[in-house]
C-alpha cells in the first residue's frame, strides 16, 4: 500500500514551510512513529535547524559531476532504513546527473510506492502550470518545476500562509537569508507587491485543489453520471464562464467584459462559437484568427463546435466545461410574430441550463444615449 | 371556413409584407461602408487623443472600419505565445475607450491585440496579420514610450504596405488613460456585483 503524501505549500521562501514540516514530523515522532529526515535544506536558519534536532537524519550522499562533488537525498538508504514517515524538503529539486531519477519529485513517488509515508514542501512558484503566471508577476523565473499532478496526487494539502509584511520583517531580521543578501531580496523578488500577488496565487492554488477535491470525491457510477454532475456542478465554489462569441468584431465586446468578470472571479474563461459549418468566409477567416490571437493572449479558451442547433449545441458544451456563467450579446429584434411563436435565445437557453447564469452583456454606450426616467418625466 | 382560411392568407401576407419592408428599411439604415480598413496601432500606457481622433477621422472620411491594434511586449523571459493578464487588462480597457471615442463619429471598429518582443516585432506581426488599407501612426512626443519612436516609424515607412500617416500631435495634450486596471483588491470588491 502507497504511503500517505502531504505537501507544505508556501508563496515564497521563508514563510516556514520546512519549519512547519518538522513541527508536524516533531509530533508524529513524539506519538510514536518512525520519523526519519530523508532531506533538509535548512539554509542556514537556526530556527530551522533547531526544529530538527532529536529526529533522525539519513546522511545526504555525495555525487561527483564535472569535478564538483554533490550532496544529494540517498534514495537507496531510505528505502532501506523504510521509516514509518519520511520528511523531504524542496520537492522541486533537480537532481545532479547520476541519481536513480532527475527529479526531487520522481524519488518521492518511489518513497511513497514504498509504503514509506511522505512530508515535502514546495512553493507555488515551482508549480509547472503557475510558472509563466509567476514570472509575469514577479520578473523571476524559476527552473525547477513540479507537474501540477504531483500536488495533485497530495493526500493532504497544507498552506503556509504568512501577510507581506510579516514575510519582510522576517527577511529584515535576518531569518531568510544572511544579512548580506536582504538589501538585494527586498529590492527584487521580496517587494509587498509581488509577495501580495503570489499570496494570491498561492491561496487560490490550494482553494482550487480542494474545490477539485471535493468534485472527484463524489464517486461517478455510470448510471448516476449525469445527476451526479449535475450535482456537482451545483455545489461548485469555483466558478468557470463561457461566453457565447461570433469572429464578428461585435463579439470583442462580450470577450471583453466576460474576461474581466473571470478577472474579478479567479475563473477560467471559455470563447465557443458555434458555426453552422466549416466553409468559413473570407471575413470569418479573418476574424476567426483575430479571435484566436486574441484568447491566447487573454489566457482564454478557444471552442469551436459546430452544430445546426445553437441551443443543443451550447448545451452539450455546457455539459462538458460546467461553466457558472453564460455570457451573450443581446438576442436579435424579433417580431411579436416571431416572439410569440418561438422564445428568445437566452429563454431558451435558461431553460436547457438550469444552475447556470445567463448575462447578456450590454453595449453601455447605448445608455448615454437614452434619456433617463427622471428625464422623461 | 373560407371566411378563415382568407383571413389566414391575409394574416400571412401582411407577416411577409411588413418582412419585406423592415428588410428593406434595414438596407436603407446600414451606413453605405466600402471594405477599408484603418489600422491604428498604439502602445503603452496611455493613448494619445489627438492621433486617435485624427485616425477617427480619416476612417470616417473614407467609409472605413478603424482596427485599433493594442501591441503588447512578451518579455524575452517568457515564450511568445503566453498569456499576458496584465498587459491584456491594460489593452481591453483602451480599447474599449477607444470604442466609446469612435461610436460619437460613428466608425466602427473591429480591435485587436498584437504581441511581439518589441514594438518593431508587434508592428511586424499586425502587418503581416491585418488586412488594412490605411495605417495611422502616432510618433512620440516625449519618452513616454505612448508613441512610436523614429526607428519604428522608419520601419513602418519601409516595409509596411498601405497607404501610412504619421501623425506628430502639435502639442501634448490630454491622453486617454484607461482606467483602474485590476488588481487583488477589486477582484475581492465588487466582482459578483459587476456579473
Amino acid at each position: 500500500m502507497a504511503g500517505r503524501f502531504k505537501v507544505f505549500l508556501g508563496m515564497a521562501a521563508g514563510v516556514g514551510k520546512t519549519y512547519r514540516m518538522l513541527q508536524e514530523g516533531q509530533a508524529e515522532a513524539e506519538a510514536g512513529r518512525d520519523v526519519v529526515i530523508g532531506y533538509l535544506e535548512p539554509h542556514g536558519r537556526a530556527e530551522t535547524t533547531a526544529q530538527a534536532t532529536g529526529l533522525e537524519v539519513v546522511p545526504r550522499r555525495r555525487v561527483t559531476y564535472q569535478d564538483a562533488v554533490l550532496e544529494e537525498m540517498d534514495l537507496p538508504a531510505i528505502l532501506a532504513r523504510a521509516p514509518e514517515l519520511c520528511l523531504i524538503d524542496e520537492l522541486a529539486h533537480t537532481n545532479a546527473p547520476g541519481v536513480e531519477h532527475a527529479k526531487r519529485h520522481e524519488d518521492v513517488a518511489t518513497v511513497l510506492a514504498a509504503g514509506i509515508d511522505v512530508y515535502s514542501t514546495v512553493n507555488v512558484q515551482h508549480l509547472e502550470s503557475l510558472n509563466d503566471q509567476v514570472a509575469e508577476l514577479t520578473g523571476t523565473r524559476v527552473r525547477e518545476t513540479v507537474p501540477d499532478e504531483v500536488l495533485g496526487d497530495a493526500d493532504e494539502l497544507v498552506l503556509i500562509d504568512l501577510t507581506p509584511e510579516a514575510l519582510v520583517a522576517r527577511l529584515r531580521a535576518g531569518k531568510v537569508y544572511p544579512r548580506e543578501r536582504v538589501d538585494g531580496a527586498l529590492a527584487n523578488f521580496f517587494r509587498i507587491d509581488r509577495l501580495s500577488s503570489l499570496r494570491e496565487v498561492a491561496l487560490r492554488q490550494v482553494a482550487e485543489e480542494v474545490e477539485a477535491r471535493r468534485v472527484v470525491g463524489i464517486a461517478p457510477s455510470p448510471a448516476r453520471e449525469d445527476r451526479i454532475m449535475a450535482s456537482a456542478g451545483a455545489q461548485a465554489i469555483g466558478e468557470r464562464l463561457m461566453a457565447l462569441v461570433t469572429p464578428a468584431p461585435g463579439s470583442q465586446r462580450i470577450v471583453r467584459r466576460a474576461w474581466l468578470s473571470a478577472q474579478r472571479l479567479g475563473a477560467d474563461l471559455d470563447l465557443l462559437w458555434v458555426p453552422r459549418n466549416h466553409d468559413y468566409d473570407t471575413a470569418e477567416r479573418e476574424g476567426l484568427d483575430a479571435l484566436r490571437r486574441l484568447a491566447v493572449v487573454l489566457g482564454a479558451h478557444l471552442l469551436i463546435v459546430p452544430g445546426e442547433d445553437l441551443v443543443a449545441t451550447v448545451c452539450r458544451v455546457a455539459r462538458e466545461r460546467s461553466p457558472t456563467y453564460l455570457l451573450m450579446g443581446p438576442p436579435a429584434r424579433r417580431s411579436a410574430l416571431r416572439r410569440a411563436l418561438r422564445p428568445s435565445l437566452p429563454s431558451r437557453l435558461l431553460d436547457v441550463l438550469p444552475g447556470v447564469d445567463v448575462r447578456i452583456v450590454a453595449d453601455r454606450t447605448l445608455r448615454e444615449e437614452r434619456p433617463s426616467e427622471g428625464a422623461e418625466r | 371556413m373560407i371566411g378563415l382560411l382568407l383571413v389566414v392568407v391575409a394574416l400571412v401576407l401582411v407577416a411577409v409584407a411588413a418582412w419585406v419592408a423592415r428588410g428593406h428599411r434595414a438596407r436603407r439604415a446600414a451606413p453605405a461602408r466600402g471594405p477599408h480598413r484603418v489600422a491604428f496601432p498604439f502602445l503603452g500606457q496611455a493613448l494619445s487623443r489627438p492621433a486617435l481622433d485624427a485616425a477617427l477621422r480619416l476612417a470616417r472620411a473614407d467609409g472605413a472600419t478603424l482596427v485599433p491594434v493594442y501591441l503588447a511586449q512578451v518579455p524575452l523571459h517568457l515564450p511568445l505565445d503566453v498569456a499576458l493578464p496584465r498587459q491584456s487588462a491594460l489593452a481591453l480597457a483602451l480599447l474599449e475607450a477607444v470604442e466609446q471615442r469612435a461610436r460619437h463619429y460613428g466608425v466602427p471598429v473591429d480591435a485587436r491585440i498584437e504581441r511581439g518582443r518589441t514594438p518593431r516585432h508587434a508592428l511586424r506581426e499586425l502587418v503581416a496579420h491585418e488586412r488594412y488599407d490605411r495605417l495611422v501612426l502616432a510618433a512620440a512626443t516625449d519618452n513616454s514610450g505612448d508613441g512610436f519612436h523614429s526607428e519604428e516609424t522608419s520601419w513602418v515607412l519601409a516595409h509596411a504596405p498601405g497607404e501610412i500617416v504619421v501623425l506628430r500631435p502639435d502639442a501634448p495634450a490630454r491622453p486617454i488613460l484607461p482606467p483602474p486596471v485590476l488588481n487583488g483588491a477589486s477582484r475581492s470588491d465588487g466582482g459578483l456585483e459587476e456579473l
